[in-house]
């Protein structure tokens, strides 16, 4: 019973616990710095599981359906806007020289950014032990499966003939025609690398964290379907502490994998621009700009999602105003980081010394895209810095409207990026300007219906937030906490 | 339970809260107990200790995988622009493990990532298409705020009495219950 004795005396360490060193004499231990919790109003156990396994055990609310509809009306506009791409050629997309890539390329890089705030709360938070993850981490993660999967569509489809580029030769490993293998030189092939991992990477870590609480769902499951798909897809899990050791130590091994992939599949992404030699791409800022402005665009859109999801299913006291501050403040970090990302790319395009790299930042300012320039620099580098004051962090509605302006400044940042950069280059004799055509526009609305209508199933039938994780850090959970049934410590 | 004709699985205790279910399981350990579990509804800070549950060796599968890819993408890369069709680009090297490393790095990851999890349903034998537990209807909230300890029948230390009393009285077991198997 000693080392019962020890382990159960929690956190009063004295050095000779640490140490084995003879016992010093200390004063008592400080007690802990006394946090808000993050599940208010000392709610038990059981109402963590009600309340979340209830919102895809209860009929849906009235919205549901409408916005279902529309979401999926959305999609098969995309999809039959993309079929009529394969079938007539990629001209239907306002596409042409000089901008060969315009709104396509541009909305890849918007929906692969937005994935990655899902990554940075399921892994780097966790990794730093941030707890409040917790109630955010499963929605943030489903998003960020979810704008991988649009976010894939674009580069594929921009290809035209997809067949060529699915098939042999370009972007799989696979021999062409002529026997060539694909080029592995190209920061495009490693794009298909690291996106094509980052999806299925993303994808095992939302379902491990997905199998206890799937157990949760099979045990209060009512209807035969629900029973076995359910049973089907929580492998039998039963919350055996041995097999929780094992989970545990892999779900900090996969945190630990999705940390460098996260940084690593933006920085792939920045390459593609970087590596060339535009003016206005090849600088060597790309890599942390780029992962900071993802950052920056999935927690905006995290707060667009989320905001709504806790006032209509009444889960204000597990995702609560300390969780939405917290988020604004990642978005004031981001943000900063992103506005400094401006400003050091004009100074280095003047300090650098090339009159065609100057002259690019010029033309973005002030050329005929000035419109553009100046809503990216309105929507991402002002509105992040209302988030200093507590009061306007804290007031949900005004958070969700600064939310949307991060999503569109965002877009805008990569279209300013990509087509201002390329329409004009070193020859003025191919200078140009790009228009986008309507198939541009309603494939890129279309691509929000396949989000929403992904996130709207994903409501309806997994639970939207993690309970096992959020349960795991109320104080009921800790054995050593009164509120844990301890008796006599602390 | 005279009247069954089916074999004990084991002995099935509740427990109310962590605190409760923590002392318990160090009780367990403690009697000398090899066949047995704590069943919970999120993983108890501590328990491993508690119960004497050696560190879990899910890394070495992580490692394993992270090796494999690694070494495909290099050889693959290596194959494909040197050996097989070799493909000059620029006068640069044919090969050179630079331009491969973020193909190779993305594959260490991506069959690092398969390895943690098909390591992980291994070493906790999921998926399990038959458990005796799930017939119990109180076993049901072990996915929900209740926590408990299963003490098999095929423990050598397993007596249907004196496993039931220590259950009830030395781990203050808030219910002891017969398993089927």
């Amino acid at each position: 019973m000693a080392s019962a004795a020890a382990s159960s005396s929690g956190h009063a360490v004295t050095p000779k616990d640490s140490h084995g060193a003879p016992a010093l004499k200390v004063a008592d231990a400080p007690r802990e710095l006394e946090r808000e919790p993050l599940v208010l109003n000392q709610r038990p156990l059981g109402w963590i599981t009600n309340a979340i396994a209830g919102v895809c055990e209860n009929p849906m609310p009235k919205w549901w359906w409408p916005a279902f509809v529309v979401s999926f009306g959305g999609m098969v506009m995309m999809f039959s806007l993309i079929a009529y791409l394969v079938s007539t050629g990629v001209g239907v997309w306002g596409l042409n020289q000089p901008a060969d890539w315009a709104w396509d390329i541009t909305n890849f890089v918007f929906w692969i950014g937005i994935g990655h705030a899902g990554t940075l709360i399921s892994a780097v938070l966790f990794l730093l032990r941030q707890k409040w993850r917790t109630s955010v981490n499963r929605a943030a993660e489903a998003m960020t499966i979810f704008a991988v999967a649009c976010a894939g569509i674009f580069p594929v489809f921009h290809t035209g003939r997809v067949w060529f580029a699915l098939l042999p030769g370009f972007l799989f490993p696979a021999p062409n025609a002529n026997e060539i293998w694909p080029q592995f030189r190209s920061p495009l092939l490693w794009d298909v690398f690291a996106v094509s991992t980052y999806g299925t990477v993303s994808l095992l870590f939302w379902y491990v964290g997905l199998i206890p609480d799937l157990a949760t769902l099979r045990d209060r499951a009512k209807g035969f379907l629900r029973r076995f798909f359910y049973g089907l897809f929580s492998l039998g899990w039963t919350g055996s502490n041995r097999n929780w050791s094992n989970y545990e130590k892999a779900y900090l091994l996969l945190a630990g994998l999705s940390t460098p992939l996260v940084l690593s599949v933006h920085s792939i992404v920045s390459f593609d621009f970087a590596v060339s030699v535009v003016p206005g791409w090849h600088t060597t800022i790309f890599p942390p700009y780029f992962v900071a402005g993802a950052i920056f665009s999935g927690f905006g859109m995290v707060l667009t999602l989320l905001i709504p999801l806790r006032t209509l299913f009444k889960l204000e006291d597990v995702i609560t105003i300390r969780h939405v501050e917290l988020m604004c403040k990642v978005l004031l970090a981001t943000g900063s980081i992103v506005g400094y990302a401006y400003g050091m790319e004009f100074f280095i395009a003047w300090y650098g010394g090339s009159p065609y790299e100057l002259y690019a930042f010029k033309n973005r300012a002030f050329g005929p895209y000035w419109w553009s320039y100046w809503s990216m620099i309105t929507c991402n580098v002002i509105s992040p810095h209302f988030f200093w004051f507590k009061k306007l962090r804290s007031n949900v509605v005004f958070v969700w409207i600064v939310s949307i302006f991060v999503n569109i400044g965002m877009w805008f940042e990569r279209f300013v990026i990509i087509v201002t950069s390329l329409h004009r280059d070193y020859l003025p004799s191919s200078w140009g300007y790009f228009t986008p055509s309507w198939v541009d526009v309603m494939t890129f609305v279309g691509s929000f219906g396949l989000f929403m209508t992904l996130f709207l199933l994903f409501i309806r039938f997994l639970p939207v937030i993690a309970i096992s994780e959020v349960k795991g850090v109320t104080p009921q959970a800790d054995p050593h906490h009164p509120l844990g049934g301890a008796k006599g410590h602390h | 339970m005279s009247a069954s004709t089916l074999k004990p699985h084991g002995l099935l205790a509740e427990f109310g809260t962590a605190a409760d279910i923590f002392e318990a399981a160090i009780r367990c350990r403690d009697a000398g107990f090899s066949k047995w579990d704590v069943y919970t509804p999120f993983p108890i800070h501590g328990m491993d200790e508690a119960m004497g549950v050696k560190k879990s060796p899910v890394g070495w599968f992580t490692f394993c995988g992270g090796l494999t890819g690694f070494t495909t993408g290099m050889t693959m890369i290596w194959y494909m622009n040197k050996f097989d069709y070799p493909l000059v680009v620029g006068g640069k090297p044919l090969f050179t493990p630079l331009y491969a490393f973020p193909v190779s790095y993305e594959l260490t990851i991506l069959l690092s990532a398969f390895g943690t999890l098909f390591g992980m349903f291994f070493l906790n034998r999921l998926p399990k298409l038959y458990n005796p537990l799930f017939k119990n209807a109180r076993f049901k909230k072990a996915t929900d705020d209740r926590f408990f300890i299963v003490i098999e029948a095929a423990d050598p230390k397993f007596s249907l009495e004196a496993t039931r009393a220590f259950l009830a009285e030395k781990c203050h077991a808030a219910a002891v219950e017969l398993v089927e198997d």
